[in-house]
């Protein structure tokens, strides 16, 4: 028959409507943009994992006998550095949230596409000073700019990595203004706050400090490079500066920076708990509410870095009471994510298994960070070991398994295809316990005293450090294993179809992957966020 | 919507800028002891009022939406300045 060939001839989609280049490099397509993105940032994950595996093996034997000390610092400085400001910030917003936010409104495309790729370039220019830094010396400054070490004592390249985060902080600043500005005008008919997704509320909350926390530490990181070139005395005391408002300037920016990292990431849980448990989300108003409460309380904290620095000891009560007020919204989510599953049809498939491993995670990051809220208890564990393990909780036991919660959910919808489901459980399980081998131990070593920063140790640390290193290869295998498989599906995986979780939200009403401007129609919305009530019970791929 | 505005009006402000940028430059050497800050920190919120107000385009605004732009940043603003502030003020300094 004639339509045979027409049925078999492939379907017109973003990643087949154009082929080269040409067509990805100067694309406007938020899926492309998105794509484009994902190569970026995996690329710098393992550069900074790269950093990460040096750092435990030198941690291995207390003698520092891997690397000399000023090559420790410099390793953890731009594993810090690559880490925070090219990998965690861009994963979930520039990834998920660029291919996701158009989708899951009903939008063809961001309201300002352009600016959208202008942000990606930002980011490799950005990025390429980076590597560059790396590759002539590097800078050992740590992640924080300290003054007057960066802008009076140290001889490596600091302005060049200043100019390069400067740089990578105005693409994040597009992407927020972008998400913003889509978000208020381009929602589908029917698409009110209220029927809004979770994920689009958090992204919508980071949004908000990215536009308007980043400039600040723009205008401070361009500080410190004019004191290190010009000797403009803002920081430096010996010119007349005061090396606290550095701190100030740079944690009113980087404490919400955490929370640009890990509150993309509780939108991606969102949207996982309630599709494993076939269930509505419970208290929908109060997950959505506290994603902005986030946004707002998390710049009234910042100086609860600064409780060992010199601030006033009535300032610091203040932030630290703040620094607890701001643990009830994360709590609040914690809760109503349990309770969503409480009673739900569970189903262990890999992104539920990442989004659980988020839950317990991300609340032992989020308790241990009570304990550095108090102000006795601060004193005593800043600058050990117990501060690493408390952000790595956050920052890799929460954010990264929410991102690869996110990557595997959303990966049948971007590809078309589906990743070997006992691979991604296997992977899944192996990144926990590796996770944890690799930190659980930290706490105890920076609660018996181990300083962190240096590349030598006293002996009786040792069997702790042992531990944390094996931890740190289960977890690099753990982390090989996506990226094999993911790789491999793109050719061998399963056809995904348009919806193989069964799942509520625009995004998997069209087919997979999305044609070019996602819906062959505008839709219209007329339900409910998360209305699994009205769904079959079954999550279809797993039958 | 927003109006359409002349390319004099935008040179003008420009120029009034570049005025008060050598005001600024002048007055440093000027020794007025506790007031120097206070003059050149006006002058500096001048400056920014007229960006703000012509060159963003905030004069002309029926937009609600522009206006909590406006009203998020400052109240960003004064978080900064107040919290900073609680450290300044209570500072055991000696
Ligand atoms: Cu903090």
């Amino acid at each position: 028959m004639a339509t045979a060939s027409a049925i078999t001839a492939e379907r017109e989609h973003y990643l087949n409507a154009d082929y080269g280049f040409r067509s990805w490099l100067l694309t406007t397509d938020h899926k492309r943009i998105a794509l484009l993105y994902l190569i970026t940032i995996t690329f710098f994950f393992f550069v900074g994992g790269f950093f990460a595996l040096l750092i435990r093996l030198e941690l291995l034997t207390p003698q520092g006998d891997l690397v000399q000390a000023d090559t420790y610092n410099k390793l953890f400085s731009m594993h810090g550095q690559v880490m925070i400001f090219f990998f965690l910030l861009p994963a979930v917003p520039a990834v998920l949230g660029n291919f996701l936010v158009p989708m899951m409104i009903g939008a063809k495309d961001l309201a300002f596409p352009r600016i959208n790729l202008l942000s990606w370039y930002l980011f490799i220019i950005g990025g390429g000073l980076m590597l560059y830094t790396m590759l002539t010396g590097g800078v050992d400054t740590g992640w924080t700019f300290y003054v007057p070490l960066s802008t009076a004592y140290l001889g490596t390249h600091v302005v060049l990595a200043a100019v390069s985060i400067f740089i990578a902080g105005f693409s994040s600043i597009l992407t927020g203004l972008n998400f913003i500005v889509t978000i208020h005008r381009m929602r589908a008919p029917g698409m009110t706050w209220g029927r809004m997704p979770l994920f689009l509320w958090s992204n919508y909350a980071t949004s908000i400090i990215q536009v308007l926390g980043t400039p600040v530490l723009a205008i401070t990181l361009a500080l410190v490079g004019l004191e290190r070139m010009f000797h403009l005395g803002v920081f430096n005391p010996q010119l007349g500066g005061d090396p606290l408002l550095f701190q100030h300037l740079f944690w009113f920016y980087s404490h919400p920076a955490v929370y640009i990292m890990i509150l993309p990431g509780m939108g991606v849980v969102s949207e996982i708990i309630p599709c494993f448990s076939r269930k509505r989300v419970f208290g929908y108003e109060f997950v959505a509410l506290a994603s902005i409460g986030i946004a707002v309380l998390g710049f009234l904290v910042w100086a609860h870095h600064m409780f060992v620095a010199g601030i006033s000891v009535y300032s610091a009560m203040v932030f630290s009471f703040f620094s607890y007020l701001v643990a009830v919204p994360s709590a609040i989510k914690v809760f109503n994510w349990t309770a969503t599953m409480y009673k739900g049809k569970i189903y262990y498939s890999t992104p539920m298994l990442y989004a659980m491993g988020f839950i317990g995670l991300f609340t032992m990051g989020g308790m241990t960070g009570l304990f550095l809220a108090s102000l006795g208890v601060d004193v005593h564990v800043t600058d050990t070991y117990f501060i690493v393990a408390h952000f790595h909780y956050i920052m890799v036991g929460g954010m990264v398994m929410a991102y690869l919660a996110g990557m595997h959910f959303w990966w049948p919808k971007i590809t078309g295809r589906m990743y070997p489901e006992s691979w991604g459980k296997l992977a899944a399980m192996t990144i926990f316990i590796g996770f944890n081998l690799t930190f659980f131990p930290q706490f105890i070593l920076g609660w018996t005293g181990m300083p962190r920063r240096y590349h030598a140790y006293t002996p009786e640390f040792q069997v702790l450090n042992v531990l944390s290193t094996a931890g740190s290869t289960v977890l690099a295998v753990g982390y090989l294993l996506p990226m094999v498989y993911f790789l491999w599906s793109l050719r061998y995986g399963k056809e995904a179809g348009d919806n193989p979780w069964g799942a509520a939200g625009l995004e998997w009403k069209t087919a997979s992957p999305p044609p070019t401007y996602n819906f062959e129609e505008t839709p219209v919305v007329t339900w409910e966020a998360y209305n699994y009530d009205d769904l079959p019970k079954e999550v279809p791929v797993v039958g | 919507m927003e109006k359409v505005i002349s390319a004099k009006l935008y040179f003008t402000v420009w120029a009034i800028l570049m005025c008060l940028t050598a005001a600024t430059a002048a007055l440093s050497y000027v020794n007025m002891g506790a007031l120097s800050p206070v003059v050149a920190l006006l002058i500096a919120t001048v400056k920014g009022s007229l960006v703000v107000l012509f060159f963003m385009h905030a004069k002309y605004i029926d937009v609600k939406t522009t206006v909590l732009v406006i009203v998020a940043g400052f109240f960003w603003l004064s978080i900064l300045l107040l919290m900073t502030m609680t450290d300044y003020i209570t500072r055991a300094w000696s």
